[in-house]
């Protein structure tokens, strides 16, 4: 072989489109984040570690058959569901959160290989109903999400539970739940509010309150909030320039490399740099909506309709929350900010979507 | 179910599948579009608001106090510098037990009783958050002792501090007064007239005299320092620096020698004495006795001190020379003599027969004369040098009050001279109107006749008195009087010119009568003889003397039988040379009796030194009378 052809043989499952968005919003990432940093090397190498780990899994993804990835589901699905359980009973305990489980070799997260599981387990679910769909799929699909999304609330980790809820209800709806009963969640929903606002933590409920009047504790809670609202704004249009956003470096603004990476972003390069970056979101978006209108299954259908659902989820989140119309919720900024382990499950998502294009259409050629 | 069938709901559910998926594209766009609202609202609409929060976030601005303006006399004597010092300064609002923490810090530093006095009474008048001073003037020693242990003391600190300080004392407390801290009224006036941003780190402000006066001046305009900070607030570099602009430096009329020479002069008698420069106005001495230690107001002065100062019965706290105001006494016959040729009243051979008392027409009441017996035959020339109070009885019935307050009134009695010091009272020169407005009563003859020898209604300051001489001994042309010689650096046009006020335009003749009369009053035969004994210079003088108390018809005022506080005061007004006039001057010795015998010598000492360089031996307060009597 030559270097042609293993370039082809490497490039088989990539679809060109989607990486070279993804490849803009990983440059952005690292340039951000040498200026949220400070001028600090070992951060932007540390990103491109994790996109490293990240991109290998994607590539390794991409080219799982199609039916690998139908077989893997429920094995996973239980996985997971015995790893929160087994957080919820030994979990470690970091910053007042039982989140992570000791496998003695490493700590990790089974919350975030949720966020793929549940959804490849609904659409799974879907699948092998298909056509065939009454009320009582629709409710056993649904219990299969609310069983680890209140393991997850538990934890307490209401960011990573929005996002699974929000990846599982993405199934729900396109595997077509009827307009009726997604009214009558919403009434439910907002009838269970008080219940549910019992439910959860004070500092929660506080982020929450902070979000109506975030300078009625603007030195205590309402300080992210703040700060993050102040430094996009005194960006203006055109930003205050690389490295010389003052919010940032004089670390006024917290959280600055992952959560709060997009104040960063917004103050060095202003308005002109928001709108760069919604419509790098909008283009692998709209990617993901392409490469979902033509999936051939059911299964794939839905799994890349709720990958390109979620990440957006996870992009208007984040965005709305440092810029002060949403809560703070701890939700990173997809691919841009700094972290291993939500880039892993971003790429991970990522590969699915490639497999799904690339994979049928070598079955149409 | 029939593969037909599923064929169809396949159909149906691509087809559902699809519409959900636009439906997606849609909410999508939706929230897309709402991030970019609300990144325009944030980042073009309301820019200017954060991005003056994102400055007011980093940068701090600290105030550089400038340094205060130094005055000197008018040779160049500094009379209040400022010395660089330490103090111990808390701040009550950051420490939970004041009393604790003092008794703490008083192990390392001496903390006298006086200190915490003076503490307590600034923590009753603070301003929320100032720092007060538990300590001034720290050692080396106690410096180093403290520092090593400053970790234990928050809301505790070592502040580097100019301060001010009269070296002079006593000397110079009437005229320069002092600064104080700012007091919370004084914080408010400060906002009033917008000129708190200049007084943001200043602890201090002119509270009296000249201080009070220039405040404006020395204070000098405070600079700033744009420091970056993050958000931890340490400094990350400056940005800006406004330098500030110290305070002008203030050089005075005054002559610090001669008020030395002048305040020894008194003696232990109080009183007041003010010398002025009769060709433009110039004060060359400014002289209240008793004084006090300005020093002890600069950081506040504990109850201890200031109850001995306010309760006093010396009330050294009094600005006489100022503010004080006496009966003038005979010391208003020079002018009243220039008001009798001024009208034609009076010429100068015409001469009355001095019985000893006047009676005005169709009345018995006797206006006695200070000389039992009389002065026999009297002109203007005699009535002046042996102080005939007859003559004057005579005078003032013949004018009338209102021609006397007309004539005398542009001598500056009975209104501010001007000066500029803040608290000038006006005196009290009487006119018919004034008595119906102030009394609601008619003038009646008698009343004229006892203001004639400057009794009665009639009250001057030392301040007025020596400027009304000053205008005599300056042919008639008046300067105000002032004490700042010089602003430093101020424009021409602000530094005070000695521009003649008003020139009264007494005819020649009247001025050498009386002058000459004047000069009589020193030599053989005057009310001054012994005081001027001997005296190389050519001087004229007028003594005078105020009643205290009033005395009774027929009863004869005997000093001994009066208490101390009740004896009369002596006035003297003199200027040499009498040809050539370089100062003129009017002392007042309070309750000391005859003006020639307590107050003629003390002016003869300040002349003696001003125009011959002689410094006197210190006062003895028992005087032998010599010579003359004075009236």
């Amino acid at each position: 072989m030559n270097l042609r052809l293993i370039k082809q043989r490497f490039m088989l499952h990539l679809d060109p489109i989607l990486m070279s968005g993804l490849g803009a919003l990983l440059l952005v990432s690292l340039l951000t984040l040498y200026s949220a940093s400070g001028g600090n090397e070992m951060r932007v190498f540390g990103q491109l570690g994790n996109i490293a780990i990240g991109f290998v899994a994607l590539w390794i993804v991409a080219n799982m058959p199609l039916h690998w990835l139908m077989r893997i589901a429920v094995p996973i699905y239980v996985l997971g569901m015995l790893m929160l359980i087994g957080v919820a009973l030994f979990g470690e305990i970091s910053h007042g959160a039982r989140r992570w489980l000791n496998l003695g070799f490493m700590n990790f997260q089974p919350s975030e290989l949720m966020k793929i599981a549940v959804p490849l387990m609904m659409a799974w679910y879907f699948e092998k109903h298909e056509a065939t769909l009454t009320m009582k799929n629709y409710v056993i699909a649904t219990l299969l999400l609310l069983m680890p999304v209140a393991l997850i609330l538990r934890q307490p980790d209401l960011g990573t539970s929005i996002l699974i809820a929000a990846s599982g209800f993405y199934v729900l709806f396109l595997a077509g739940l009827s307009w009726r009963i997604i009214g009558g969640l919403l009434v439910g929903a907002a009838a269970s509010a008080p219940f549910l606002w019992n439910m959860l933590h004070d500092y929660q409920r506080h982020r929450i309150l902070m979000l109506f009047d975030p300078s009625q504790d603007a030195l205590g809670k309402g300080y992210h909030t703040i700060q993050g609202m102040i430094a996009v704004g005194s960006g203006g249009l055109l930003g205050k320039g690389y490295m010389q956003g003052t919010q940032t470096h004089l670390e006024f603004l917290p959280e600055r490399t992952t959560d709060f990476i997009f104040a960063v972003w917004s103050e060095e390069f202003g308005f002109v740099g928001n709108l760069f970056l919604l419509g790098l979101f909008a283009f692998v978006i709209g990617r993901g909506f392409m490469i979902t209108a033509a999936a051939s299954t059911y299964f794939t259908r839905l799994m890349a309709g709720s990958i390109t659902l979620t990440f957006f989820t996870y992009a208007f989140v984040n965005m709305g929350m440092v810029s002060g119309i949403l809560p703070v919720v701890g939700v990173p900024l997809p691919l841009v900010s700094y972290g291993g382990t939500s880039m892993l499950t971003l790429l991970l998502g990522f590969g699915v979507l490639m497999s799904i294009h690339t994979h049928q259409r070598l079955v149409k050629t | 179910m029939t593969p037909n069938v599923e064929l169809k709901n396949h159909q149906r559910e691509r087809y559902l599948f699809s519409l959900r998926l636009i439906f997606c594209l849609g909410f999508v766009a939706v929230l897309l579009a709402i991030l970019v609202a609300r990144t325009f609202y944030l980042q073009v609409w309301k820019h200017e608001y954060f991005d003056t929060m994102a400055e007011s976030n980093r940068i701090f601005v600290v105030p550089i106090v400038p340094n205060r303006g130094v005055i000197t006399d008018r040779h160049g004597e500094v009379l209040a510098r400022n010395y660089a010092g330490y103090t111990l300064e808390l701040t009550p609002e950051k420490i939970p037990d004041l009393n604790a923490t003092i008794a703490e810090i008083g192990k390392l530093v001496e903390i006298k009783p006086k200190d915490l006095r003076r503490f307590r009474k600034l923590m009753s008048e603070r301003r929320s958050l100032q720092t007060l001073p538990v300590k001034t003037r720290l050692t080396d020693e106690e410096l180093a002792r403290f520092a090593a242990q400053r970790y234990r003391f928050p809301g505790v600190e070592i502040k580097a501090r100019l301060f001010r300080e009269y070296p002079l004392s006593e000397t110079t407390s009437h005229l320069l007064g002092y600064i104080g801290r700012i007091n919370q009224q004084e914080l408010d006036d400060l906002e009033k007239k917008n000129l708190a941003g200049n007084y943001m780190g200043s602890d201090y402000i002119g509270k009296t005299g000249i201080e009070e006066r220039y405040e404006k001046e020395m204070h000098g305009v405070t600079g700033f320092e744009q420091i970056e900070v993050d958000a931890g607030g340490r400094a990350v570099r400056m940005l800006s620096r406004t330098p500030p602009q110290s305070g002008k430096d203030l050089r005075l009329t005054l002559d610090a020698e001669l008020q030395k020479v002048a305040e020894e002069a008194f003696g232990d008698y109080r009183g007041a004495l003010v010398a002025i420069d009769p060709s433009n106005g110039e004060i060359l001495s400014f002289v209240s006795k008793p004084g006090y230690d300005p020093n002890l107001f600069i950081d506040g002065i504990d109850t201890e001190s200031w109850d001995a100062l306010n309760n006093s019965p010396d009330v050294p706290l009094n600005n006489r020379a100022l503010r004080g105001q006496y009966p003038p006494g005979s010391t208003i016959k020079p002018f009243m003599a220039l008001t009798g040729l001024h009208y034609d009243v009076r010429s100068p051979g015409f001469s009355i027969s001095d019985p000893g008392y006047y009676m005005l027409p169709g009345s018995s009441h006797q206006y006695r004369d200070w000389k039992t017996g009389g002065h026999g035959r009297v002109d203007l020339f005699k009535s002046i040098v042996v102080s005939c109070d007859t003559y004057y009885y005579g005078l003032a019935t013949e004018l009338g009050i209102d021609r006397m307050h007309e004539y005398l009134e542009q001598f500056g009695f009975g209104k501010q001279t001007g000066i500029d010091l803040k608290g000038e009272t006006s005196g009290l020169l009487p006119s018919t109107e004034w008595k119906r407005k102030r009394y609601e009563q008619i003038w009646y003859p008698g009343d004229t006749v006892s203001a004639g020898i400057g009794q009665g209604y009639n009250l001057v300051t030392p301040l007025q008195l020596a400027f009304a001489t000053a205008i005599l001994a300056n042919d008639g042309v008046a300067y105000k009087p002032h004490l700042v010689k010089e602003i430093q650096h101020a424009p021409d046009e602000k530094q005070a010119q000695p521009e003649p006020l008003y020139d009264l335009h007494i005819p020649a003749e009247h001025l050498a009568l009386v002058k000459g009369a004047m000069q009589a009053v020193v030599k053989p035969g005057g009310t001054a003889v012994g005081a001027f004994w001997g005296v190389p210079y050519p001087v004229a003088g007028k003594t005078g003397t105020a009643q205290v108390i009033g005395m009774k018809q027929g009863e004869k005022y005997d000093e001994d039988k009066v208490s101390e506080y009740n004896r009369d005061h002596a006035w003297f007004i003199a200027f040499a040379p009498a040809d050539k006039p370089r100062i003129a001057l009017a002392v007042l010795a309070e309750n000391g009796g005859h003006g020639g015998s307590t107050a003629a010598p003390i002016a003869r000492k300040v002349l003696d030194y001003y125009l011959l360089g002689k410094k006197p031996k210190p006062l003895q307060k028992v005087i032998e009378k010599e010579g003359a009597e004075d009236d």
